[in-house]
C-alpha cells in the first residue's frame, strides 16, 4: 500500500471516527447522567438531517440558519422526551425498548413525509476539497471533525470546570445529598436530556451534508457508535474522542488492505472484547 | 384457550384437569393445521398461516431466553441466519430433513459458545448483554458475507427437493411451518412449567439468590440458551426455502431481532402464550396493512403499542388476565392480620440444656479464611468450627467481617485463601448452587424475595433446588407445610411486595428451612424488627433449630445473643478476637475494646 493511500485512509478513518464522536456524545451523556440508553437519538440525528435537506436543500434557507434553528428545536425535543421519561419513571433497560419503539415510530414518520427513496442534500458552502501534499481534504468533513471533536472537549471543560457540570456530577453520586446541598438534580437533568437533542441537531445537519438519505440507514450507525461510546467510557467525551477515531481509523485501514465489507469486524471485535474483559467499564 | 389457561399459571400446582387441556388443544391445533390443505384453502391463506407460525416460532424461541431469564437479546438474528444459510449451502446436496436438524444443531452450537463467553462475565447487566448479541450478530453477518457462507451476491435456494404431501410443495413449506411452531409452543410451555423454568424465572428475578438457593444459574441459562437459538435456528432453515433467496443483509438485518422483541413484549414475555400473542398482533396488522401509507400506519401502531406496553402492561396482554385474577386475590388477603401470630413456644431460659460442646461433631471448619477487597482486608486468616447442632452466635461490630464470612461461607464470594471443609470436603472455591445443594442455606439481611413469584413459588424454589432437592410436586406440598410453620400460610399466593418487612424476614425463613438445610446461617434477622417483632422471631429461631439444626446466627442485638446461642465467636476488622461460651465472651477485654474503643493508654 503506497503512502498516500494509507495516509488517505487514515483521514477518511479520522473523518468518520468525528462523526462517531459527534452523534455518540449525546448518547454517552444520556447514558451516564440519565441513565436512558436512547436509541432515539438516531432517530433524532435522522430527523435533524431530514429537515436540513428540506430547508436547506428543497427550500434554499440558508443552510446556517437552519442549522441554527434545529439547535433549540431539538434541545426541546430532547427536554420532552425526558419529561416524559421521567414522568412513567422508566429504568435503564425499559429505557432500550421505549425508545426503539420511538425510533419506529419516527422512522415511519419520515418515510411518510419524505418517502423510502434516497435524497441527497447538495451543499454549496463547503464543497470542494483542500489539498495538502498528495492529500485531499474535503471541507465539509474538516468543518465537521473540527465542530465534532470541538464540541467533545467543550462538554469535558463543562462538566470539570463549570459549577453546573460539578453539580450534574455530584447529583449523580447521591441525589439526596447533592440536593440538600442547593443542587436543582431535575432540572440539570432536562438540560442533559436537551443538550444530547442539541447534540442530535448538530449531528443531523453534518449527516445531512456529507450522506445520502435514507428512513432506511437510521440504524446504520448504531454499533459503530455503541461501540465508541463504551469504549470511550460514559460520559467521557475525551475518551470518546479518542474511541471513535480508534474505531474510524482501524475500520478506514482493514477496508483499505482487505475489502470495505470486512470494515464492521474490527469496532464489533473491540466492543465485544471490551464488554466481556472489562464489564466494569460501563 | 389464552383466557382459562394463563390465568391459571399463578397457581403452581395446576389443577390437574388444565394439565391435560393445553396439551391436548395443542395437539388438536396441530392437527387442524395440518389437515386444512386438505380442505383447499385459498392459496394466501396458506402464505399468511405460514408468516405467522414463522414468526410465532421466532418470538417464541426468543422468549425461552430472553423473557424467562430476563437477558434481552438483540441479536437473535444470528440464530435464524444460521439456520438460513445451512438451508442455502446444503440443501443442495442433503435432503431438507437432515438440514432442519443440522440447523438446529449449528445454530445451538453457536448459542452455547456464546453464552459460555459471556455468561463467565460475573454479574453481567442486561444492558450488556443486548448490546454483546447485537455486536456479535453483525460481525458474524460480516463473517458470512465475506465468506463463500454466502460470498455477497446472496445465495439461491433452486434446486431444494421438498416432498409433495398435498398437491404441491409450496405447502409442504407450510406444514413445516406449522410443525415447527407448534413444536415451539410445547416446548416453551414444558420449560416454563418444567424444573428448568422454575430455575430461569428465579434467575430473571434475582440471579444471585437463585444461585445461592441451590440453581446452577450457568448451566441453566446455557441450556435455555441452547433451546432457544436451536428453534430459532430451524425456523430460519424453513423460512429459507419458503424465501427461496437468502441475503446477508435481509437475514442479519436488525429487524428480525427487533420484531421478536416487540412481539414478545407487547404479547408477554414471561409467559410460553405471550410472544404468540403478540406474533399473531403483529403479522396481522402487517398483514391488513400491506402497502404504501397503509403500511406506515401499522409501523406507528406497532411501535407506539411496544411503548405502550413496556409502559402499561409489563408482563404483556398475558399479564392482563394474571392481574385480573390477582386482584381477586388481594382483597382477601389484605383481610388478613398483618402480622402472623406468635407460634406457640415456650422459651428456655439461655444456658438451660446446653449439650456438652466438646462431644459435638464438628460439621464446618475455616481455616485461614482471607479476603480482601481493593486493599481492605475484608477477612484475615480467620480460623473457626462450627459444631452439629448448635446455635452459633456470630457477633462483631459494624464492618467487622460478619456478613462477609456469611458470604464466604455461602460461596457468594471465594476466598483469596483458606479452606472450608464440609465434612472434610474443601468447598471454598465451589460454586454457590453446590453449596447450597450440600445443605448451607442462608437468609439475606434486608429479605431478598423473587419479587415476580408468589410467596409459595418463592418457597417451592428452595425446596427445588436446596439440599431437599426436591421433584416440583413435591416441593409444593413442603412450601405449604413450611409456610404454616412460619405462620404465612394464607399469604401463599401474594406477592413479596404485599408482605410487611416481619413477613418478608419470615418468608426467608421459610426458603432456609423448605431447603432442609444441615446448616442454616441467619443474618441479622432481628434487624428493623419491633420489640414484639423481636420476641416472635427468637422464638422462631428456636422453634428452627428444634433441638438439632445447625444455626449461625449473626447478629447485633446481645439480648437475643445471650438468649439463643451455645457459643459464640466475635470478629472484629476481619480477624476473630474471641470464642467460646456467650457469657464469657462478652466479658473478655479484647471484646469490650472492640465494641467500646481502646481505654486511654494512662487508663
Amino acid at each position: 500500500m503506497s503512502a498516500t493511500l494509507l495516509g488517505q485512509s487514515i483521514l477518511s478513518g479520522i473523518f468518520a471516527g468525528s462523526l462517531y464522536a459527534l452523534i455518540g456524545l449525546g448518547m454517552s451523556l444520556s447514558w451516564r447522567y440519565l441513565r436512558v440508553i436512547n436509541l432515539a437519538h438516531f432517530a433524532f440525528v435522522f430527523f435533524a438531517a431530514y429537515l436540513t435537506y428540506e430547508f436547506a436543500g428543497v427550500r434554499g434557507v440558508n443552510p446556517f440558519v437552519v442549522a441554527l434553528a434545529l439547535v433549540p428545536l431539538f434541545f426541546l425535543l430532547g427536554v420532552l422526551q425526558q419529561v416524559l421519561i421521567l414522568r412513567f419513571s422508566i429504568n435503564e433497560f425499559s429505557s432500550i425498548i421505549v425508545t426503539y419503539g420511538l425510533a419506529i415510530v419516527a422512522e415511519a414518520v419520515i418515510q411518510l413525509i419524505w418517502s423510502a427513496d434516497f435524497v441527497r442534500y447538495e451543499n454549496r458552502a463547503m464543497h470542494g476539497n483542500l489539498a495538502l501534499g498528495t492529500l485531499l481534504f474535503p471541507v465539509a468533513d474538516l468543518v465537521m471533525a473540527g465542530i465534532a471533536i470541538g464540541l467533545c472537549f467543550a462538554v469535558w471543560a463543562a462538566l470539570h470546570f463549570t459549577w453546573l457540570g460539578k453539580a450534574l456530577r455530584a447529583g449523580l453520586d447521591n441525589p439526596q445529598i447533592a440536593a440538600s446541598f442547593g443542587v436543582p438534580n431535575q432540572r440539570l437533568l432536562l438540560l442533559v436530556a436537551g443538550s444530547a437533542g442539541a447534540l442530535a441537531a448538530v449531528g443531523g445537519f453534518f449527516v445531512a451534508v456529507l450522506y445520502t438519505l435514507a428512513p432506511s440507514q437510521i440504524f446504520s450507525w448504531l454499533g459503530v457508535v455503541f461501540a465508541a461510546v463504551l469504549l470511550g467510557g460514559l460520559g467521557n467525551p475525551i475518551g470518546l474522542v479518542a474511541a471513535s477515531l480508534l474505531i474510524g481509523i482501524s475500520e478506514a485501514i482493514t477496508m483499505a488492505v482487505t475489502a470495505p465489507s470486512w470494515a464492521p469486524v474490527v469496532p464489533f471485535t473491540i466492543l465485544i472484547l471490551l464488554l466481556v474483559l472489562w464489564p466494569e467499564r460501563v | 384457550m389464552s383466557i382459562s389457561m394463563s390465568s391459571q399459571n399463578i397457581v403452581p400446582a395446576r389443577a390437574s384437569a388444565t394439565r391435560f387441556v393445553v396439551p391436548a388443544l395443542l395437539i388438536a391445533a396441530t392437527v387442524f393445521f395440518v389437515m386444512l390443505p386438505a380442505f383447499k384453502p385459498p392459496p394466501f391463506f396458506e402464505s399468511l398461516l405460514y408468516l405467522l407460525f414463522f414468526w410465532i416460532a421466532l418470538a417464541t424461541s426468543w422468549t425461552i431466553l430472553s423473557g424467562f431469564t430476563g437477558y434481552f437479546s438483540f441479536g437473535h438474528g444470528a440464530f435464524y441466519g444460521v439456520g438460513m444459510y445451512t438451508t442455502a449451502n446444503l440443501a443442495g446436496t442433503l435432503s431438507i430433513w437432515w438440514c432442519l436438524p443440522i440447523a438446529a444443531l449449528l445454530a445451538a452450537l453457536l448459542g452455547v459458545a456464546i453464552g459460555a463467553v459471556v455468561f463467565r462475565v460475573r454479574r453481567l447487566r442486561g444492558e450488556l448483554f443486548a448490546l454483546l448479541t447485537l455486536a456479535l450478530t453483525i460481525v458474524l453477518a460480516t463473517i458470512i458475507l465475506n465468506t463463500p457462507i454466502d460470498g455477497g451476491p446472496g445465495k439461491y435456494l433452486l434446486g431444494v427437493q421438498l416432498p409433495v404431501i398435498y398437491e404441491n410443495s409450496a405447502t409442504t413449506i407450510y406444514l413445516m411451518g406449522a410443525l415447527v411452531a407448534m413444536g415451539s409452543l410445547a416446548i416453551a410451555r414444558w420449560v416454563q412449567y418444567s424444573r428448568l423454568g422454575r430455575g430461569l424465572f428465579a434467575i430473571s428475578d434475582d440471579e444471585d439468590v437463585a444461585e445461592v438457593l441451590g440453581v446452577p444459574t450457568y448451566r441453566y441459562k446455557l441450556l435455555a440458551f441452547a433451546i432457544s437459538s436451536g428453534i430459532a435456528g430451524v425456523a430460519g432453515a424453513v423460512q429459507a426455502v419458503f424465501v427461496s433467496y437468502v441475503t446477508v443483509s435481509e437475514t442479519f438485518s436488525g429487524t428480525i431481532a427487533l420484531y421478536v422483541i416487540l412481539m414478545s413484549v407487547i404479547g408477554g414475555a414471561r409467559h410460553w402464550l405471550g410472544p404468540a400473542i403478540g406474533a399473531t398482533f403483529v403479522t396481522l396488522l402487517n398483514f391488513t396493512f400491506v402497502s404504501g401509507d397503509s403500511a406506515l400506519a401499522a409501523r406507528i401502531v406497532i411501535g407506539l403499542a411496544l411503548i405502550l406496553a413496556t409502559l402499561f402492561l409489563p408482563e404483556g396482554v398475558v399479564g392482563l388476565f394474571r392481574k385480573r385474577r390477582l386482584a381477586h386475590v388481594q382483597p382477601a388477603l389484605e383481610a388478613a392480620p398483618a402480622a402472623p401470630p406468635v407460634p406457640p413456644v415456650t422459651l428456655r431460659g439461655a444456658g438451660v440444656a446446653v449439650a456438652p460442646q466438646l462431644e459435638r461433631k464438628v460439621i464446618l471448619r475455616g481455616e485461614g479464611i482471607s479476603l480482601a477487597f481493593r486493599g481492605v482486608q475484608a477477612l484475615d486468616r480467620v480460623d473457626f468450627e462450627i459444631r452439629e447442632g448448635e446455635i452459633l452466635g456470630l457477633v462483631g461490630p459494624n464492618g467487622s467481617g460478619k456478613s462477609t464470612l456469611i458470604n464466604v461461607m455461602s460461596g457468594f464470594y471465594k476466598p483469596d485463601g483458606g479452606r472450608l471443609l464440609l465434612d472434610g470436603e474443601n468447598i471454598a472455591r465451589a460454586p454457590a448452587h453446590h453449596i447450597a445443594q450440600l445443605g448451607i442455606a442462608r437468609t439475606f439481611q434486608i429479605p431478598r424475595p423473587f419479587p415476580r413469584l408468589t410467596v409459595l413459588e418463592n418457597v417451592m424454589v428452595a425446596a427445588m433446588f436446596g439440599g431437599a432437592s426436591m421433584r416440583q410436586t413435591m416441593s409444593i406440598v413442603k412450601a405449604r407445610e413450611m409456610l404454616a410453620f412460619v405462620g404465612l400460610a394464607e399469604r401463599a399466593q401474594a406477592l413479596p411486595s404485599q408482605l410487611n418487612l416481619h413477613q418478608r424476614k419470615f418468608l426467608e425463613l421459610a426458603r432456609v428451612l423448605a431447603s432442609d438445610a444441615r446448616i442454616v446461617m441467619l443474618d441479622e434477622v432481628l434487624a428493623g424488627l419491633t420489640p414484639a417483632e423481636i420476641t416472635s422471631a427468637i422464638a422462631m429461631v428456636r422453634r428452627i433449630h428444634g433441638g438439632t439444626r445447625t444455626i449461625v446466627f449473626v447478629e447485633h442485638n446481645m439480648r437475643a445473643v445471650i438468649e439463643l446461642t451455645d457459643r459464640l465467636i466475635v470478629l472484629n476488622q476481619g480477624r476473630l478476637i474471641a470464642e467460646g461460651a456467650p457469657r464469657e465472651v462478652m466479658d473478655d477485654p479484647a471484646v469490650v475494646r472492640a465494641y467500646l474503643g481502646a481505654p486511654d493508654a494512662e487508663g
